[in-house]
C-alpha cells in the first residue's frame, strides 16, 4: 500500500511536467516558431485579392459552369459549419463507398454520362478516372494533368478563348512531383480557374 | 515504372534512417552522452530534482508495473474529464460544447493505448486546448511508455540473477526529452513549410466562386419537376403522401438540400434536381415552371485552423494517428503534397525499425537485431506488393467497360476513389501498408474505399497483432513473443532445450508469451462477432453486404491491434460502440504489457546459459523464415473464418 501511494504521487507529478512540457511549451514554440518564418503556410494557404479571400489553394470548391475547369466530384456538407452568425458554410466530406460496389457503379456511370454530355468535342475518349471518383478528403484541391486536358476544349469554346491560352493557364498551375520521384503531378483547380477570370496574374 | 522507383525509395530511405535513429536511442537509453547532450541532459536532471527520482534507481518488475499502469491510469482520467469540460475551459475559440460521456471514454482509451482510433471528427468535436493539452501530451507519453516497457524487457535479457529493470520514470523522461521532442520539434516546422497549419486562431472563411442554393423550405416533386399541391410530405422515410394516398415517383426536397449553384459574373443558375430553373435577382428565390422555392445562398467556405503540424507530426512519429482533422493525413490542410508526405509516412515508421536495430545493440547481438527486422521487413514488403497491384488494377464497376480510363498515362491512374490526386496511386497504398503494419492508424486515403483484396491485407497486418514493426515499443516486444514462441517450437521440434539469447525459456515465459500472442485475436473476433448480432450496429454501416462486414471486422481489427485506422463510412459514435471499443483496447494494450513485464522480471533472475554446439541459431535465414510463419500461422488460423465472409466474398462477387 506505501509503493501505490508513492508511486501515485510520482506519476501526477510527473504527468504534470509532461503534459505542460509536450502540451503547452511544445505546442507553443512550435506555433511561435512556425507563424515567424512560414506565415503563409501556417494560417492555411488562402489567396487573398484587393482584401478578398478567394479561397484556399490546398482546399477544393465545386464548380458547374462549363467555363471553369471541373475538380473532383464533391460530397458537400452545407449543415456541419456556421459562421459567427449562423449562416451555413460549405464543407466536404469522403465518399467511403467500395469500387466493388453497385452504388459506386452506378454513380460512376451517371457521372461518366454528365462528363460526356458537357464536353461533346472529347466523344468517346475515355474520362480520366480522377472527374469520377470523390477523393480521399472530399477536398481535393487537385486534378491529373489528363483531367485538366480532357476539359480544355470546353473551357476554351465557353470562354471563346484559344485551347492554347487554356493550356498556358493550366501549365502554370501544375505542380511537379517532389524531387522528380515522390507524389504525382496536378493542376491546382482554383488557381486555374482564377487565372481564367483574370483575378489571378 | 516510375511508380515502382517510389516504392522502392520509400522502403530505402526508412532503413537508411532507421539505422542511425536506432544508435541514438540505445546510447540514450544507457544515459550514454550524444550530440543533443549539452543542451538536454541539464533539462533531463531538472525533472529528476523535481520528481525527487533517483537516476540510478531499479526497480523490480511489479513496481515497474504499478508505475506503468498508474501513470496511463492517471492520464485516462485526465482527458476524460478535459473532453467532458471543454465548454467551460479557455482555449476553445470555436465556442465547442463538451463531449458525451462514451464518446470521452471512447477518444481517452483510444489516446492513451496509443491506438488513436477516431470516432470523433477533431474540427467540430475538440477544442485546440483538448487538442494539445489532451491528445499531443497522450500522443507523446503513450509512444513513451510503448519504449520503456520494451527498455524493461531488453534488461531482463541482459541481466543476470539480479531484480531491477531500471526506473520507469527515468525511461520515461529520457524517452521524452531526448528523442520524442527534438525530434517532433524538427518535423513540425518542416510541416509547416510544406503548407501544414499552425496558429491559434478561430476557423477561417473564404468566398466561393460558385455560391451554392440550399432551400429554405421543405416541398415535393412530381414524376414533371412540378411542386405537389397539399403535399405531406415525411423526410425521414422519404414518404410523400396527398389525402392519406401515397404518391410513387417523388422527389423530396428537404430544407437545407442543395438544388444548385449559381456563377456570380451571369447569376447563371444550374440544378440537377430542378429542370429549367433560374434565380431571382436578388438570390432568395429559384422558380422552376409556374413554381418556385425559397432558397438560402451558401457564398463562403469553411477552412479549418488550428495547432495542426504540432500535433500531426507526433501522432506519426509515435505511431498513434489520430488526426488533427476527421479525414486525418488526407486533409490538405494536414498532409499538403508529397513533401509533407513523405515525412509524415517515413516518420510514422522510423521509430519502430530503429528499435530494431536499438535492440540488436543492446543485447549485444547485433544479428539478432537484423534477424527480426528482416522477418518484418520482408512481410512489409510483400504487403506493399499485393496493396499496389490490387489498388493500380482498380475493379470493374470503376471502369465502365472502358468509359473510365484507368491507365497511368498523365495521371495516376487505377482506384483513385477515396484517394488524393497529389498521392495517387503508389503514395497512398505505400502509407496504407505502413500505418497498419506500425501500429499508426493514420491515413492519407480511405481504406473504406479500397478494392476488397487492396483493403484486406491492412486489415490482415492489424489482425497478426501489430507486430510488422508495428507500435513504437509495443510492436517490438510483440514480436519478441512471438520470438519466443518460435525458439520454443522449434526447440520441441528438434528436441532441444528452447533458448532465447542466453535465456532459458521455460513454461512461465511461455504462458506469459502465448497470452500477449492471442490477446489480439481474442479482443477482434470476440468484439466483433458481438457487434455483428448486437441490436442497431447495422445502422451504422455504410456499405451493404460483405463489405459492411469487412466494416465491422475492420473496427473491431483496427482497436484490437491497437491502429486506429478505420473504414471510414463506418459510423462508430454511439454509445455500443464507443463503450465495446474502448474496452478491447485497453484489453489489448495493458494484457501484453503485463506479460511483457512478467516476462522480463522472470528473465532477469535466470542465470545466463552458455552457447555451444547444439543451441539453435536464432539469427540465422532459418530462424527468420520460421518466425514469419508462426506471426502468419496464428493470423491466418484465427481469421480465415471471417475473412471469407468479408473481403473475400466480396471479391469473389466482384468478379462474377
Amino acid at each position: 500500500m506505501k509503493t501505490f501511494k508513492e508511486v501515485l504521487a510520482k506519476a501526477a507529478i510527473i504527468f504534470v511536467i509532461f503534459a505542460v512540457l509536450t502540451g503547452i511549451v511544445y505546442t507553443a514554440v512550435v506555433t511561435g516558431i512556425a507563424q515567424l518564418i512560414f506565415p503563409g503556410q501556417a494560417n492555411g494557404s488562402i489567396i487573398e485579392v484587393d482584401g478578398k479571400k478567394y479561397g484556399s489553394s490546398l482546399l477544393a470548391q465545386q464548380y458547374t459552369d462549363e467555363s471553369y475547369l471541373w475538380g473532383r466530384i464533391m460530397n458537400l456538407d452545407v449543415s456541419t459549419y456556421t459562421d459567427e452568425n449562423g449562416k451555413p458554410l460549405m464543407y466536404a466530406v469522403p465518399s467511403n463507398k467500395s469500387p466493388a460496389g453497385e452504388e459506386l457503379e452506378a454513380l460512376v456511370a451517371e457521372r461518366v454520362q454528365k462528363l460526356r454530355a458537357a464536353n461533346p468535342d472529347m466523344d468517346d475518349t475515355a474520362i480520366p478516372v480522377d472527374l469520377v471518383t470523390c477523393s480521399g478528403s472530399g477536398l481535393d484541391p487537385e486534378i491529373s494533368p489528363a483531367a485538366a486536358e480532357y476539359q480544355v476544349k470546353r473551357v476554351a469554346k465557353a470562354r471563346d478563348i484559344s485551347e492554347q491560352e487554356v493550356r498556358d493557364v493550366i501549365e502554370k498551375c501544375t505542380s511537379g512531383r517532389f524531387l522528380g520521384v515522390f507524389g504525382e503531378e496536378r493542376v491546382n483547380v482554383l488557381k486555374v480557374n482564377l487565372m481564367l477570370d483574370g483575378i489571378l496574374k | 515504372m516510375s511508380s515502382v522507383i517510389q516504392y522502392i525509395l520509400y522502403l530505402a530511405v526508412l532503413v537508411a534512417l532507421g539505422i542511425p535513429l536506432g544508435a541514438y536511442i540505445k546510447r540514450v537509453m544507457n544515459g550514454e552522452k550524444t550530440f543533443l547532450s549539452r543542451i538536454l541532459t541539464p533539462c533531463e536532471n531538472l525533472v529528476y530534482k523535481v520528481m525527487h527520482v533517483k537516476k540510478d534507481e531499479q526497480m523490480n518488475w511489479k513496481k515497474y508495473l504499478v508505475s506503468v499502469l498508474l501513470f496511463n491510469g492517471i492520464g485516462l482520467v485526465f482527458l476524460f474529464l478535459l473532453q467532458m469540460l471543454q465548454g467551460i475551459l479557455p482555449g476553445n475559440p470555436q465556442g465547442l460544447p463538451g463531449v458525451g460521456w462514451d464518446l470521452s471514454f471512447n477518444t481517452a482509451v483510444s489516446f492513451v493505448t496509443n491506438t488513436n482510433w477516431q470516432a470523433y471528427t477533431g474540427e467540430s468535436t475538440l477544442s485546440y486546448l483538448t487538442q494539445a493539452l489532451g491528445l499531443t501530451v497522450q500522443n507523446f507519453v503513450s509512444a513513451a511508455t510503448g519504449i520503456a516497457v520494451l527498455f524493461a524487457l531488453i534488461r531482463g535479457f541482459i541481466k543476470v540473477k539480479a531484480d531491477g529493470l531500471g526506473s520507469f520514470w527515468v525511461d520515461m523522461t529520457r524517452i521524452v526529452i531526448h528523442i520524442l521532442i527534438p525530434l517532433n520539434l524538427v518535423i513540425s516546422i518542416a510541416l509547416v513549410g510544406g503548407g501544414v497549419i499552425q496558429n491559434l486562431k478561430p476557423a477561417e472563411k473564404v468566398s466561393l466562386l460558385e455560391p451554392i442554393a440550399v432551400s429554405a423550405e421543405t416541398v415535393a416533386l412530381d414524376a414533371d419537376g412540378k411542386i405537389i399541391e397539399n403535399a405531406v410530405i415525411d423526410t425521414e422515410n422519404a414518404t410523400v403522401t396527398v389525402n392519406g394516398k401515397a404518391v410513387e415517383d417523388a422527389t423530396i426536397i428537404a430544407e437545407g438540400d442543395i438544388v444548385g449553384s449559381v456563377t456570380d459574373k451571369t447569376n447563371a443558375f444550374r440544378s440537377e434536381v430542378l429542370t429549367a430553373a433560374s434565380i431571382n435577382k436578388d438570390r432568395t428565390a429559384v422558380s422552376f415552371g409556374e413554381d418556385s422555392i425559397k432558397v438560402n445562398m451558401v457564398t463562403e467556405e469553411f477552412v479549418p485552423m488550428g495547432p495542426a503540424a504540432s500535433q500531426v507530426a507526433i501522432k506519426q512519429t509515435g505511431t498513434n494517428g489520430g488526426g488533427f482533422m476527421g479525414v486525418n493525413s488526407a486533409h490538405p490542410l494536414e498532409n499538403s503534397n508529397a513533401f509533407t508526405n513523405i515525412l509524415e509516412m517515413i516518420s510514422l515508421l522510423l521509430i519502430p525499425v530503429a528499435l530494431c536495430f536499438t535492440f540488436g545493440k543492446a543485447v549485444k547481438n547485433k544479428k539478432q537485431g537484423v534477424a527480426i527486422f528482416m522477418a518484418m521487413f520482408i512481410v512489409l514488403a510483400a504487403a506493399l506488393g499485393i496493396v499496389a497491384y490490387t489498388e493500380q488494377m482498380a475493379t470493374p464497376q470503376l471502369a465502365q467497360n472502358g468509359a473510365v480510363d484507368l491507365s497511368m498515362v498523365d495521371q495516376a491512374g487505377g482506384n483513385m476513389e477515396g484517394k488524393e490526386t497529389r498521392f495517387g496511386i503508389a503514395t497512398s497504398a505505400t502509407w496504407a501498408t505502413f500505418t497498419t503494419a506500425a501500429s499508426n492508424g493514420s491515413v492519407n486515403s480511405m481504406h473504406d474505399s479500397y478494392t476488397p483484396l487492396g483493403g484486406m491485407i491492412p486489415m490482415l497486418l492489424m489482425m497478426l497483432g501489430e507486430v510488422i514493426f508495428g507500435g513504437t515499443g509495443c510492436g517490438l516486444y510483440g514480436m519478441l513473443a512471438f520470438a519466443i514462441l518460435t525458439v520454443f517450437i522449434a526447440g520441441l521440434m528438434v528436441g532441444r532445450t528452447p533458448e532465447f539469447l542466453g535465456k532459458k525459456i521455460e513454461p512461465y515465459e511461455m504462458k506469459w508469451a502465448v497470452l500477449v500472442c492471442l490477446a489480439t485475436p481474442i479482443a477482434i473476433l470476440v468484439g466483433s462477432g458481438i457487434a455483428a448480432v448486437w441490436p442497431g450496429v447495422v445502422d451504422s454501416l455504410n456499405n451493404p453486404g460483405a463489405h459492411g462486414l469487412s466494416e465491422i471486422l475492420y473496427s473491431y481489427s483496427s482497436c484490437g491491434g491497437n491502429n486506429g485506422s478505420a473504414f471510414a463510412g463506418f459510423n462508430a459514435n454511439t454509445v455500443f460502440l464507443n463503450v465495446s471499443l474502448g474496452l478491447v483496447m485497453l484489453f489489448v494494450r495493458f494484457l501484453p504489457i503485463i506479460g511483457t513485464m512478467a516476462i522480463a522480471g522472470s528473465l532477469a533472475r535466470k542465470k545466463k546459459v552458455a552457447t555451444t554446439a547444439g543451441t539453435l541459431s536464432t539469427t540465422n535465414a532459418m530462424f527468420v523464415f520460421l518466425l514469419i510463419v508462426i506471426v502468419l500461422l496464428v493470423g491466418a488460423l484465427s481469421f480465415f473464418p471471417a475473412l471469407a465472409l468479408g473481403p473475400l466474398a466480396e471479391f469473389f462477387t466482384q468478379i462474377i
